[in-house]
């Protein structure tokens, strides 16, 4: 999920000047306190902050970056997800509950959860009785099938993770609906009720999949294909008013959805409002003032309106963890760093505590990582600290740096490249610091700003990253949902490496970890799962392929009109906006 | 003739305690004056003299120690330092001298139009008296001053392409200048417009009038502006190098006009310029200026066939002539222009006078010599002795012109 | 006249054409020089070959550049559909190009926000000609004097002060602080109260800015008026000094003020992307802004059309009114 990371931070460079002279004015515009009191800070972490159960009202979201697409088989970024389950539903759905409480799946158009035979390839689901559409027609297993089709049909509706495809149609036989004039086999519908998946193999996510709105229901006649985008046909609680890309979208109820067959959406306003405007800084000042609820992007504040808040109105304030780890990938195609003790040497060299500052302290940038599974996803482990960063204060080991070197054959150290997105100050800061602290064990870090829009084609390049001498990648990453195969596949497998494209910039190719992955995708008990995905993360930071810098959090606004707000791990730690209600 | 009622002349009477400072001031200027005046009124103008008191003067324009003084960077430029003279209607007096030398200022002076628009530091300084049929100008409160200019005093200026506005109609222009002062409607005012350009020789006058002074050619151009500035019948018509722009063809036919109408209008006219061609052709009177003062006045016959000034001499030695021999043309006055923030101590044109040391005891770089009647009606400023000066004249400079 | 301005009609449109296809060929080789891909930029991160080829096909990237430059001017009159993978996106008539970032044709996105970016614009332009003019006229006027040097730095203040400064602590102060004007954007449509109160704020930045340079333009070139001969001629002829000033001066002085003023109006056509972006004026800049960083070509060429067009429209009526205003003009 790093395009949000992208697409967001490239605004925030772009108004850095504006916010800087923001600086004066936020400092003689203070005095108003918060006398109506939201709250208080973190009231929204692992709980619920304003309980309530009142309807009515209007919800207004304010945001700087449109979503990717409101076509729920296009859309990848994080709070379009999230922001989907108003007008869509699925078979399956994130319990609406705070923290870790929320990763549980709970059946949403399905009556249960699925019944698994054929050891684990056959998923079969029952749907609700008298769901309907937004026009009153009723919801049927084929328009659950057709829209997880979509995502076949890449040529036209491209963007969207294809998770499905490649679990259920893993070679790409069937061309998508819009080519294959045959039945796709993979999905069947014996009746209006009933849906089978098959699985070309077993594997124990596949509910965490089909939760992901990619894979909401779609009517075939509503299909406007590319232009769905304008005004997805709704089977949730809201339906499209009306939409402007860029500009202002409105939902309103949907009288056809029925409150008892859904027990995860509240559906509390009349109405979701959201406003897109071009400045961070002014939406951050919109929501100080009151004039909109939440940040529909969910990144955070920028830093004049987060030092504001959380001084002038720390009650309006959560500091949630995020799915997402701000991290350093050893690219070993690049020289010195196919030996894993120069890589080490980089480790054990880097002042982890200084990084943690520049990206803004542990409130804004979030505690210092140590090892490379985030705290949201299951297998997590605090005490995988294998090169004791943690325990060493975040402090640099620089005796254990020059030990390694030397082990390297590098005892006076050497020169190599950082590769850091110019689009995001913070990462910015962090390679400086990065450079500074490795200056001290004798590795010249030299480093190279690319535009983080061009990605794909840069680092995950392979030949530029060899003709530029990438040593080091600067990046961040979350899970596309809360396993360590949504966040890990792309980043550890070796079958992930690409020529272009790629995220494993570590190119990493371990059998150990490829098979590690592989039997912790087949087991289906959760709790075995997490245990193996905490062991192939044990064996990634044993092979030192990756840095990690901070489990990254972020400085979120609740209004004080807000109510039922909770970050939830199913969303790497946005609000849910399912469950939001307004006073 | 005129439709307008003139201010008595008690009126402006100034104070007693003003008139003590500015009688003295005069007197350091022209000590010798008073008795000139009086002989002189026959020719309808009097000498550049200084009445001791500021009693409104029976002539119909009087100029009584005129200075105008501006501030600038360098230091007080003095334009114009105690100029007098008289002029009555019907009559034309012309001023020539160099560029600098303070011609036009004074014409700006009379119009009032070197105080309007200025302020603070940049404001030139003015004083003396300038008596306007019985009514003294310069104290006399701008309102006044504004109503009286382009009624009865109107000025011709030396470029009519620039003078005029480029983006009116030159009717517009006219007409505009007519209903400032006359209370008619528009109609009226055109008609009246059309009547003056007719009578000014510009053809097909009712078309014209709706041309932009861009489609006249420069002498209809110059019609149209005498035209404008004869609009209201103005008792006074100052004209500042009227030709000095125009083709030499034209500049005949303008002159031409300017007399035949003054003849029509009785106006008094100042014509001002450098080309002594210009005021032999119109005037009544001649005054000189050199260096912001008179150096010579007299009637048109005098200052051409008996000047006095080594100034003039050197003017008419420059007036190219006809008659003369190439090789003789243009003897030109020799250096340039006095500075007029520090004028030369003493005579200021000593620096350019081949005759400065006819005088003994270099008295003309030491004492500035006044303002005396040599003849009657006839003044100049020079330290030479009469029978120098005449001699000099007879002997050396006639045969050469 | 007539035929002036036919004449001058006709070499609009071959002006337009000229940039079309200028700008046009700049889109089609910014891809190629800076090596960005555009059908990469509308796939995601998952994209194979085929999806890209499909995007490529539909975008008709892969075409001479001659075909697509046809297909564009194609569009504009009678519309042009693109097609891949088994869908078919119809744009209407005029299409200035569809935007496959937001899935919307282009033109009614400009129909949409060029209003507005207008009534920013024209709001604007009347207060900073009341501003500049007449602080301009006065500062002439007394030259030298307190007022005038006052005047001055303000103006110099105006000038250099960028218009997310002003504009971000002239939000502060009175939309958030004293709360007198609203500090967002309210459709005129939806309520003109508010859409005026929004507007205030964003139309005294931007005047501010403009105003300023115009103080200045209109100073030097009055004190060049005031010295003109026929300044004198009026003056000599009686007139009283406001009719000197407001009429004679005040008329040559217009003359480069309104050259000024219709380039600057025709320039923020294109958005007055600052301002738009400081008050979140849904106009053209924003769109502009949203589309740089988007990477979406498509918008970008038709906003940059657009302010082309409003430009050359602009020189047009400014070309018009000098005839009005200046008869040595000859619009024959």
């Amino acid at each position: 999920m790093t395009h949000l990371r992208a697409s967001r931070r490239r605004l925030a460079a772009l108004s850095a000047v504006a916010a800087a002279t923001l600086l004066a004015t936020t400092a003689c515009g203070g005095g108003d306190s918060d006398s109506e009191g939201g709250g208080e800070f973190n009231a929204g972490v692992n709980k619920v902050a304003n309980a309530s159960n009142k309807k009515g009202g209007t919800l207004k979201f304010v945001g700087v970056q449109d979503a990717d697409s409101w076509d729920t088989t296009r859309m990848y970024y994080a709070f379009a997800f999230d922001f989907a389950r108003f007008y869509s539903r699925q078979l399956v759905s994130y319990t609406p509950k705070p923290g870790k409480k929320s990763v549980e799946l709970k059946p949403d158009l399905a009556t249960d959860h699925a019944q698994i035979s054929d050891d684990g390839k056959t998923y079969k689901y029952t749907l609700k009785d008298g769901l309907k559409w937004e026009d009153g027609k009723p919801i049927t297993s084929q328009d659950v099938k057709y829209g997880i089709e979509r995502q076949w049909a890449q040529k036209t509706l491209s963007g969207g993770p294809t998770y499905l495809k490649d679990v259920l149609d893993p070679d790409g036989k069937w061309k998508g609906p819009y080519d294959d004039k045959g039945d796709f086999d993979g999905i069947k519908t014996p009746d209006d009720k009933t849906i089978e998946f098959h699985l070309a193999k077993p594997n124990g996510d596949f509910e965490q999949m089909l939760a992901m709105p990619t894979n909401s229901p779609v009517r075939k006649d509503k299909d406007t294909k590319s232009k769905y985008t304008l005004h997805p046909f709704s089977s949730g609680p809201y339906k499209f008013k009306s939409y402007t890309p860029n500009k202002s979208l409105l939902l309103v109820r949907n009288k056809n959805w029925d409150r008892n067959s859904d027990p995860l959406r509240k559906a509390l306003p009349d109405q979701v409002k959201v406003t897109l405007l071009t400045n961070p800084d002014e939406r951050d000042k919109r929501l100080i003032n009151g004039d909109a609820d939440l940040d529909l992007n969910q990144r955070g504040m920028e830093v004049q309106g987060r030092q504001s808040a959380l001084k002038q109105h720390k009650g309006n304030v959560d500091n949630p963890d995020t799915g997402f780890i701000s991290y350093v990938a050893f690219p070993q195609s690049v020289k010195p760093f196919d030996n894993i003790h120069c890589r080490k040497a980089a480790i054990y060299g880097t002042d982890h505590k200084s990084v943690q500052t520049a990206r803004g302290g542990p409130t804004a940038g979030g505690e210092l990582a140590v090892n490379m599974l985030p705290p949201v996803v299951p297998g997590h482990k605090d005490s995988d600290d294998q090169y004791g960063i943690r325990k060493n204060g975040g402090k640099a080991a620089v005796a254990k740096a020059k030990e390694e070197l030397k082990k390297c054959g590098k005892p006076n150290g050497f020169s190599t490249t950082l590769a850091v997105r110019n689009t995001d100050k913070n990462d910015v800061k962090s390679a400086e610091s990065i450079q500074a602290s490795l200056k001290k064990v004798g590795i010249k870090v030299d480093i190279d700003e690319f535009d983080g829009a061009q990605g794909s084609s840069i680092v995950g390049n392979q030949a530029t990253v060899k003709k530029k001498n990438y040593g080091m990648v600067l990046y961040g990453w979350g899970p596309d949902f809360p396993s360590g195969q949504g966040y890990g596949i792309e980043l550890w497998h070796s079958s992930k490496i690409r020529d272009n494209g790629n995220n494993n910039y570590a190119l990493i190719d371990d059998k150990k970890i490829d098979k590690g992955l592989e039997d912790a995708i087949a087991e289906m008990d959760p709790d075995k799962a997490a245990e193996k995905y905490a062991q192939v993360n044990h064996d990634v930071m044993a092979g030192a392929y990756y840095l990690p810098l901070t489990y990254m959090k972020i400085v979120q606004w609740r209004s004080d009109r807000l109510t039922n707000v909770y970050a939830a791990d199913s969303y790497s730690g946005w609000y849910d906006f399912a469950s939001l209600g307004v006073k | 003739m005129t439709d307008h009622e003139h201010k008595s002349p008690e009126d402006s009477k100034p104070e007693p305690a003003e008139d003590a400072a500015e009688a003295k001031q005069a007197e350091d200027v022209a000590p010798a004056a008073p008795a000139a005046a009086s002989g002189l009124t026959g020719t309808g103008t009097a000498p550049g003299e200084v009445e001791l008191d500021k009693q409104p003067p029976t002539a119909f324009l009087e100029v009584r120690d005129l200075r105008v003084h501006f501030p600038t960077q360098d230091g007080l430029v003095k334009s114009v330092d105690g100029l007098s003279f008289t002029l009555e209607k019907g009559k034309t007096l012309g001023i020539v001298g160099e560029s600098g030398s303070g011609k036009s200022v004074t014409s700006l002076g009379i119009m009032g139009l070197h105080t309007v628009g200025q302020y603070g530091r940049q404001r030139p300084r003015l004083s003396g008296e300038i008596w306007l049929n019985g009514q003294e100008l310069l104290s006399a409160d701008p309102e006044a001053v504004r109503k009286l200019r382009g009624r009865e005093i109107s000025m011709i200026f030396q470029d009519p392409l620039s003078a005029l506005h480029p983006f009116f109609t030159v009717g517009h222009q006219i007409v505009e200048a007519y209903r400032v002062h006359h209370n008619v409607d528009k109609k009226t005012a055109r008609k009246r417009a059309v009547e003056l350009l007719d009578r000014v020789g510009i053809p097909e006058p009712g078309k014209r009038v709706d041309s932009y002074p861009h489609e006249f050619s420069g002498g209809m151009r110059q019609r149209a502006m005498i035209a404008m500035s004869l609009v209201n019948n103005p008792e006074l018509l100052i004209a500042d190098e009227p030709t000095t722009a125009l083709d030499v063809t034209v500049q005949a036919q303008i002159l031409d006009l300017i007399r035949d109408l003054q003849k029509e209008f009785g106006s008094a006219v100042i014509i001002i310029t450098h080309d002594l061609g210009v005021v032999a052709e119109l005037s009544d009177d001649i005054l000189v200026m050199y260096g912001g003062r008179c150096v010579e006045y007299g009637t048109a016959e005098q200052v051409f066939y008996e000047p006095q000034h080594p100034y003039t001499w050197g003017l008419l030695g420059s007036m190219p002539r006809i008659d003369r021999d190439r090789s003789d043309r243009l003897i030109p006055v020799k250096g340039s222009p006095p500075s007029l923030i520090n004028v030369p101590s003493g005579c200021a044109f000593n620096p350019r006078c081949p005759y400065a040391d006819v005088p003994e005891g270099d008295v003309t770089r030491t004492t500035r010599p006044e303002l005396r009647e040599v003849k009657p009606g006839h003044l100049a400023a020079c330290h030479m002795a009469q029978e120098d000066r005449e001699r000099i004249w007879n002997e050396e400079i006639a045969p050469k012109l | 006249m007539l035929t002036y301005l036919i004449r001058r009609l006709f070499a609009v449109a071959v002006m337009l054409v000229v940039i079309i296809l200028a700008v046009f060929c700049i889109f089609f080789l910014i891809p190629k020089w800076t090596g960005i891909d555009p059908a990469t930029m509308f796939v995601g991160k998952q994209a194979d070959k085929d999806s890209i080829e499909a995007v490529r096909q539909k975008l008709q990237l892969d075409d001479p550049v001659l075909v697509q430059l046809f297909e564009f001017f194609k569009g504009l009159f009678v519309g042009r559909d693109y097609t891949a993978g088994g869908d078919t996106t119809h744009c209407s008539a005029p299409c200035f190009g569809y935007s496959f970032r937001t899935e919307q044709e282009i033109w009614p996105v400009l129909t949409d926000r060029l209003p507005v970016t207008l009534s920013l614009a024209l709001g604007a332009a009347v207060i900073w000609l009341l501003i500049g003019l007449t602080v301009g006229v006065l500062s002439a006027l007394k030259r030298g004097s307190l007022w005038d040097r006052l005047a001055m730095t303000g103006a110099l203040a105006g000038v250099s002060l960028p218009v997310y400064f002003t504009g971000l602590i002239s939000l502060a102060i009175f939309a958030y602080q004293l709360d007198l004007v609203s500090n967002s954007f309210t459709p005129f449509s939806e309520n003109a109260g508010k859409w005026f109160s929004g507007m205030i704020l964003p139309w005294i930045t931007l005047a501010f800015l403009f105003g300023a340079m115009y103080a200045r333009l209109t100073r030097a070139t009055m004190l060049e008026v005031m010295g003109e001969d026929y300044i004198r001629t009026a003056r000599a002829k009686g007139l009283k000094e406001q009719v000197v000033i407001g009429k004679h001066a005040m008329r040559s002085t217009m003359t480069p003020v309104l050259t000024l003023l219709g380039i600057d109006i025709g320039a923020l056509m294109g958005g007055a992307i600052l301002t738009e972006t400081t008050f979140s004026i849904p106009g053209l800049g924003q769109a502009v802004l949203k589309a740089i960083t988007d990477r979406d070509l498509p918008l970008i060429l038709g906003v940059t059309l657009i302010t082309a067009t409003a430009v050359v429209i602009a020189n047009l009526i400014v070309d018009l009114l000098y005839g009005v205003i200046d008869p040595r003009v000859r619009l024959g």
